[in-house]
């Protein structure tokens, strides 16, 4: 179990808890990112900051001290069948 | 009755992104009223179209990711639906990213009898070897659904004819008010679906390597740089051509003008105020200023089109941070390069208010298309005629006042508008193709179109008020000389002089006529006779012009008081005098401040 804004480029995870302000948890969710979302980091800002990740086929990015409280567990296999 | 004049009023929803202003135009065509600026939906625009049925009015609400009201944008648009103001919805959803977009739906859904769901950029998901099952997904949603591409249909036939059918059937009256469920469970329920109506293949992710090199750790500036210089060159070569032939044609013109004018025995009074004064005001800022905008606009909406703008945002984010802004400021400086007052306006995506106005204030510092050929002219005069370096210093320039956007915006943060960054989340799209045709039609018709009716309705009369002010005489000394000589004092400070302080103030309706009124009124006719560059360069030069004049002059030209529009905006938008007024005053001041600065140091060292 680690936080979004530990996760580097190539790796893929699944939310496992939001411990965010109401506001911002509100509009993660509105771009698809909650409890049980599959989630893939794709790239990092050339200054270190937002982070890009994919989920549910679109690509968002987010600060980093936004990611921080968000926990993800990371997938183990490299499903056949992956859905994100 | 299913008459043809049966009216019905449609709003069109759909994430951003998701090519709902293609589907608007495409049915409204040249029956609608648009915002702004065409590629930024921001204002509900609507439109009106007819099917074989019926005759609808289509309402293009502002796109969202939901209907949770976090910004204004989400606001409208909920407050539109939660409205009995319409009869139908029509949703489009990407096909590429169903999942997250049934959320919108899903919650119209509990809002609204008839909606139609309309998946766009099916070819899109093709090449990403995404396939949906459009008549099962109909099925499990429960309401009428479409597959479309709405780039390439021109007519969107199967859209209309869905949507005739949609206002035909009987809808189940349901009095009980639906269940507002929340957003998560939503998500869940729109995860099933897709589940069963979704098949995704393997697919190598073009849009992950472009931005490797767009957004990597070296490529990002520098792409940015030569994409900055790159549009700059095209826009002044091209310039340089289209400039060269309206100059010839137009003032030809002037002179059948005059002789006609001469032949029908108009009084010389008249003759001249019109002709000399109106008329080559007029005629200059269209052969002059209107064509680098015409070329930098369309060239920046490609950019938009593709894609490449929310990249801008992601690469300067952290700057932005730090200075307690929001990075999407960085979007909205990008707008502001077409016109300031679009800027503003565009500063909407911008949730935090706080945020909001320190991104409505700052815009000033990037210069507008209005401001663009006046730079252009002073840097090919003064400091270099081939065109790439005089982009490169055009580029110079525009980054100066990138940074005094940051510093202002930094300072504010800690003053005026002291606070935290607020949490934002950008989407970076998938890139597309822009579709050059449709593009390059609409900056015709929208932008160029309006700086015509602008140069008509502002540069005209001015040219007319100039030529008065410069044929009146107070004393010994025209109107126009006493107000350049009260002002000359403080211009010299500043490394200018009185007469392009003047020009500058009388410019305030558009930027566009700041050069013409400097000038003439350097001729001192009050008219602006027909010159080519080089004696352009000759007359400033006559009047004390030195490198040190150009240089002040272009940065006072990038900070200094907003146009009377992007005022006019900035009221409307902040709602608020009291900011509208510190909008004013604060690139002013920054721009005394930069002017008298590089003046004292550069005369100490050079003159």
């Amino acid at each position: 179990m680690k936080s979004l804004a530990h996760m580097t480029p190539g790796t893929r995870g699944k939310v496992v808890g939001m411990d965010i302000d109401q506001t911002m948890k509100s509009r993660l969710v509105d771009m698809g990112i909650s409890c049980g979302t599959e989630i893939e980091c794709v790239g990092i800002s050339p200054l270190g900051d937002p982070i890009a990740f994919k989920v549910r086929g679109a690509v968002i990015a987010i600060r980093r001290r936004d990611c921080r409280n968000i926990t993800v567990s990371e997938e183990m296999e490299h499903n056949e069948h992956e859905k994100h | 009755m299913n008459t043809k004049n049966t009216e019905y009023t449609i709003a069109l929803a759909g994430n951003p992104n998701v090519g709902k202003s293609t589907v608007f135009n495409a049915l409204t065509g040249m029956h609608q009223h648009t915002g702004n600026w065409s590629g930024k939906t921001v204002e509900t625009a609507r439109g009106t179209f007819s099917t074989k049925k019926y005759s609808y009015t289509l309402v293009d609400i502002p796109g969202t990711y939901s209907l949770t009201p976090h910004s204004k944008d989400e606001e409208a648009a909920d407050n539109f639906l939660k409205s009995n103001d319409y009869d139908g919805v029509i949703v489009i959803c990407d096909a590429t990213c169903l999942e997250r977009n049934l959320l919108l739906v899903l919650q119209i859904m509990e809002r609204s009898e008839r909606v139609l769901l309309c998946v766009n950029l099916l070819d899109e998901a093709r090449r990403k070897h995404i396939d949906i099952d459009i008549d099962l997904l109909s099925e499990k949603l429960g309401i009428p659904a479409v597959g479309i591409v709405a780039r390439k249909e021109k007519q969107l036939k199967a859209l209309s004819a869905k949507l005739d059918e949609m206002m035909e059937t009987e809808t189940k009256q349901t009095h009980t008010p639906k269940k507002q469920r929340c957003a998560e469970e939503l998500l869940s329920e729109a995860e099933q679906i897709c589940n069963s109506v979704v098949t995704k293949g393997k697919h190598k992710d073009i849009d992950r390597s472009i931005d490797r090199v767009l957004t990597g750790k070296w490529g990002a500036f520098t792409s940015m740089g030569l994409l900055l210089a790159l549009i700059f060159w095209i826009t002044v070569s091209g310039a340089n051509i289209l400039s060269d032939a309206l100059t010839y044609i137009l003032f030809g013109l002037e002179d059948i003008l005059y002789q006609f004018a001469l032949d029908i025995g108009v009084p010389a009074f008249f003759r001249e105020l019109v002709i000399c004064g109106a008329y080559r005001v007029l005629a200059w800022v269209v052969s002059v200023m209107l064509p680098p905008m015409a070329i930098f606009f369309p060239l920046f909406t490609l950019l938009e089109d593709m894609g490449y703008l929310p990249r801008i945002a992601y690469n300067l984010d952290r700057p932005f941070c730090r200075c307690n802004a929001c990075g999407k400021q960085a979007l909205t400086m990008c707008m502001g390069f077409g016109c300031n007052a679009c800027g503003v306006t565009g500063c909407r995506i911008i949730n935090s208010p706080r945020e909001r106005l320190i991104a409505m204030i700052t815009n000033n510092f990037v210069p507008c298309n209005g401001r663009f050929p006046f730079l252009i002219t002073v840097i090919t005069l003064f400091f270099t005629a081939h065109s790439f370096s005089a982009a490169l210093i055009l580029a110079l320039f525009v980054i100066i006042g990138v940074l005094a956007t940051l510093a202002v915006s930094k300072i504010l943060s800690l003053t005026l508008l002291k606070g935290e960054a607020s949490s934002f989340v950008l989407e970076l799209p998938p890139y597309r193709m822009p579709q050059f045709g449709r593009v390059i039609i609409r900056s015709i018709f929208d932008r160029t179109l309006f700086v015509l009716g602008r140069a008509a309705a502002v540069a005209a009369p001015a040219g007319a008020l100039i030529w008065i002010l410069a044929n009146i005489n107070i004393g010994d000394s025209t109107l126009l000389a006493s107000f350049s000589d009260f002002l000359d004092p403080f211009g010299r400070l500043l490394g200018m002089d009185g007469v392009i302080l003047m020009a500058f103030i009388l410019g305030i309706p558009a930027n566009e006529i700041v050069l013409p009124i400097i000038l003439m009124t350097y001729m001192a006719s009050g008219s602006l006779a027909n010159i080519e560059a080089a004696q352009i360069y000759t007359l400033l030069t006559e009047n004390g012009w030195t490198w040190i004049t150009a240089v002040s002059v272009m940065l006072f030209s990038i900070m200094h008081w907003p146009c009377s529009t992007t005022l006019m905006t900035m009221k409307k938008e902040s709602g608020s005098i009291g900011w509208t007024v510190a909008a004013f005053l604060i690139p002013t001041a920054c721009g005394f401040l930069c002017c008298f600065v590089f003046t004292t140091v550069a005369r100490a060292f050079f003159a």
